[in-house]
């Protein structure tokens, strides 16, 4: 009886953790502490969920399994160059990052470097947030793929639809004042110069990152401007209190923003951020019932709305291209990923060979009352205005870059 | 006109605020001597504990509560806190507080998490009062300024008027003598140290659905109210008043201004070579108008080291 019971637990063990299993690392790089925890947090989140997800179904094929190796970086691109040395001197593979555009400039270049002197300890960068245009264009890397629109593609959608919004005549553009904002501020103007002969930008301003404890000064001059349209890239604390002293001050003007529905930045929103525009690959009311599932188990989960369809697009990539090349070697998989193609349940995404940005359907949608999913705050929830189909979005780049041999 | 009434407005709600936060502070800066680095702590401790108060049983007890609640909590640390650093000299009181800002800045998320808590204005406030070339103005802010008028009337009339608002003016200058005179000057330190910090606590109340509750919410004031106190003169009250309105009103002065700055330093007769540093002149005074208090600060400080109304040097 003894016996038998001692061999059913060694089974039930063995089975669980397979002897020959190959442990594929994945670091996280991101803020775990600070202003930006809450970010970086929900981020790791997301990559924990997928990864037990994956593994549970072998999705990397072979005996792979993956391992997150979370490593906190502060937004510091200083602190991430040592964490990433520090990965690839523990045998790590595969990093990933999303948040600050400086970040990732500093990560891509290290493991260009890296990759080039030690070939044995390549590192794939799996970029699922910095938006930069820069990181898929002129500095852009073999070894860096990114998984999140940029800065150009996400403005072109929105001021696609800013301008098919007949009774919007002024915009005013705000962003934060740092290389992301100045390249929001630059996309803006330029893709809105010349639209509409009755369509004018009546200001453009930047304010510093994080400093401001009250905007109110800022909406009056919306206001004074005669603003009826502001596109923003202002995220996080900034965008709360932006859009609450707009609701404040009566601001009547609509808000077209890049990170509107961040969870740090809903709770601060009212009933009177109606009509409110977001471009995003995912929002909570797709109406997919497949992706409405895999929300539901996150949310059981981690007790927080599911916020990355991308993360999961990511890694599900990332499984796929094992499980084809058959390897973990980032370089045999990179040449899959390369020019992978990758059914979701929102339509067929693709990674772009000439600058590895992912091509992946994108939402613009506004805030509306009666809405499935509704924020408790203002009782109101993302409804599509339109979608944007992945190979409407393959804009030029000036990206060169040669496959390792 | 309407413009210029908008600055004011602003102006003042936002110096009057930062004057709620700083007065407790140089209360406690001029009789401790001790640069309270946990003080806007407080102030993130009142607007989470008033979050969590309103929510059950409504704002305006908690307008009473919580400045009782962050009293006490100060009062607490004064007496088992610093009290006892205190003997190992100022060095390892302002340890102490720097210390304590870090406790509080990690507790607070683990207590309530790490995204902003949904602190609403109660309904009863939440309504235009009136309209300014298209600009409502909240009747929220209005009863802001109320209650830190209010505030200042009754410390102003408690230090004035009251024989311990004697005791407290005299530690404030001569702690030695008020000691040999009999009073307890350690108990004076803890009564001033809470109430201090239920200053901090009560604008926390006020202005944590005014803005946002969130765990950062202590570093983003933090820094400007120790410009403040430095500025308007340590341990002087109406020294703290006046520098908070100054950069209340200058900060938000500067955020309507366009102007670039080497026009903005034409037009006071300063006149630059566009040729050197041509990005510097280009930058609009809106653009830097959250480096105004700094550079304000470091103009008071050169022309008046003791600050504004300051007896004693920094």
């Amino acid at each position: 009886m003894l016996n038998r019971a001692t061999l059913l637990a060694a089974t039930l063990l063995a089975g669980l953790t397979p002897a020959r299993a190959e442990v594929v690392k994945i670091a996280y790089i991101d803020p775990l502490s600070g202003s930006l925890a809450a970010t970086g947090l929900l981020g790791e989140q997301h990559f924990r969920f997928m990864i037990d997800t994956l593994n549970a179904s072998h999705a990397a094929g072979g005996d792979r399994i993956f391992e997150l190796v979370a490593m906190d970086n502060e937004v510091s691109p200083e602190k991430s160059l040592t964490l990433l040395r520090k990965a690839i001197d523990d045998g790590v593979h595969y990093i990933t990052q999303g948040n600050g555009s400086s970040v990732a400039f500093a990560l891509t270049d290290a493991v260009a470097k890296n990759n080039k002197r030690a070939p044995e300890q390549a590192v794939m960068f799996l970029n699922y947030a910095a938006v930069d245009p820069g990181l898929t264009n002129d500095k852009c890397n073999w070894w860096h793929f990114r998984f999140d629109a940029d800065v150009d593609m996400k403005m072109r959608a929105l001021t696609d639809y800013l301008v098919s919004n007949k009774p919007t005549q002024k915009v005013y553009i705000f962003n934060p004042d740092y290389s992301f904002g100045v390249s929001v501020e630059k996309a803006a103007q330029q893709m809105l110069a010349g639209r509409r002969p009755d369509l004018e930008v009546v200001g453009a301003e930047r304010v510093p990152l994080g400093r401001t404890k009250d905007f109110t000064p800022y909406v009056q001059k919306f206001q004074a401007a005669g603003a009826d349209a502001v596109v923003t890239g202002n995220w996080g604390q900034d965008l709360a209190l932006l859009v609450k002293a707009a609701a404040d001050g009566g601001y009547k003007g609509k808000f077209y923003t890049y990170y509107l529905g961040g969870q740090d930045v809903m709770p601060s929103v009212s009933a009177a951020a109606e009509g409110y525009a977001i471009i995003a690959e995912y929002h909570h009311n797709l109406g997919k019932p497949d992706l409405d599932k895999v929300a539901a188990a996150f949310e059981e989960q981690y007790h927080t709305p599911f916020s990355y369809g991308r993360i999961k697009t990511e890694m599900e990539m990332l499984a796929g291209a094992m499980k084809q090349a058959d390897s973990s070697d980032p370089a045999k998989v990179g040449q899959v990923l390369s020019t992978m193609k990758w059914q979701t349940p929102l339509g067929e995404v693709n990674m772009r060979e000439d600058n590895h940005q992912l091509l992946q359907p994108m939402y613009v949608a506004t805030l509306e009352p009666g809405q499935k999913f509704l924020y408790p705050d203002s009782k109101l929830g993302f409804k599509t205005v339109s979608r944007i189909e992945a190979e409407a979005q393959r804009l030029p780049t000036t990206c060169k870059f040669t496959p390792p041999s | 006109m309407q413009q210029a009434a908008l600055i004011l407005l602003n102006g003042l709600v936002y110096g009057l605020l930062l004057f709620m936060l700083s007065v407790g502070l140089t209360l406690i800066f001029g009789m401790m001597g001790v640069l309270n680095l946990a003080h806007a702590s407080f102030y993130m401790l009142g607007a989470f504990l008033a979050y969590t108060i309103s929510i059950r049983i409504g704002f305006w007890p908690a307008l009473v509560i919580v400045p009782v609640l962050v009293g006490a909590i100060g009062a607490v640390v004064e007496r088992y806190g610093l009290r006892t650093v205190h003997k190992h000299g100022h060095v390892a009181e302002l340890l102490f507080t720097f210390g304590l800002a870090f406790i509080i800045g990690e507790l607070v998320p683990l207590i309530w998490g790490r995204i902003p808590v949904p602190y609403k204005v109660p309904p009863s406030l939440d309504f235009a009062a009136f309209s300014i070339g298209g600009n409502a103005y909240p009747a929220y802010r209005l009863f802001m300024m109320a209650v830190a008028v209010a505030m200042f009337v009754a410390l102003f009339a408690a230090l004035a008027r009251t024989r311990l608002g004697l005791v407290v003016r005299a530690a404030l200058t001569h702690p030695e003598m008020v000691g040999m005179l009999g009073h307890d000057v350690p108990r004076v330190f803890t009564l001033v140290f809470g109430a201090g910090c239920a200053l901090a606590g009560l604008a926390g109340v006020i202005a944590g659905n005014a803005f946002t509750t969130e765990p950062g919410m202590a570093r983003a004031l933090g820094a400007v109210v120790f410009a403040i106190v430095v500025m308007g003169g340590l341990g002087s009250i109406w020294g703290a008043l006046i520098a908070s309105l100054l950069i209340g009103f200058v900060q938000t002065a500067s955020i309507s201004l366009d102007v670039p700055l080497g026009t903005a330093l034409a037009q006071i007769g300063v006149h630059v070579n566009p040729a050197v540093l041509s990005d510097l002149w280009g930058i609009t005074i809106a653009r830097i108008a959250p480096v105004v208090p700094y550079v304000l600060l470091v103009l008071v400080l050169a022309v008046r080291p003791r600050g504004l109304l300051g007896t004693r040097s920094a």
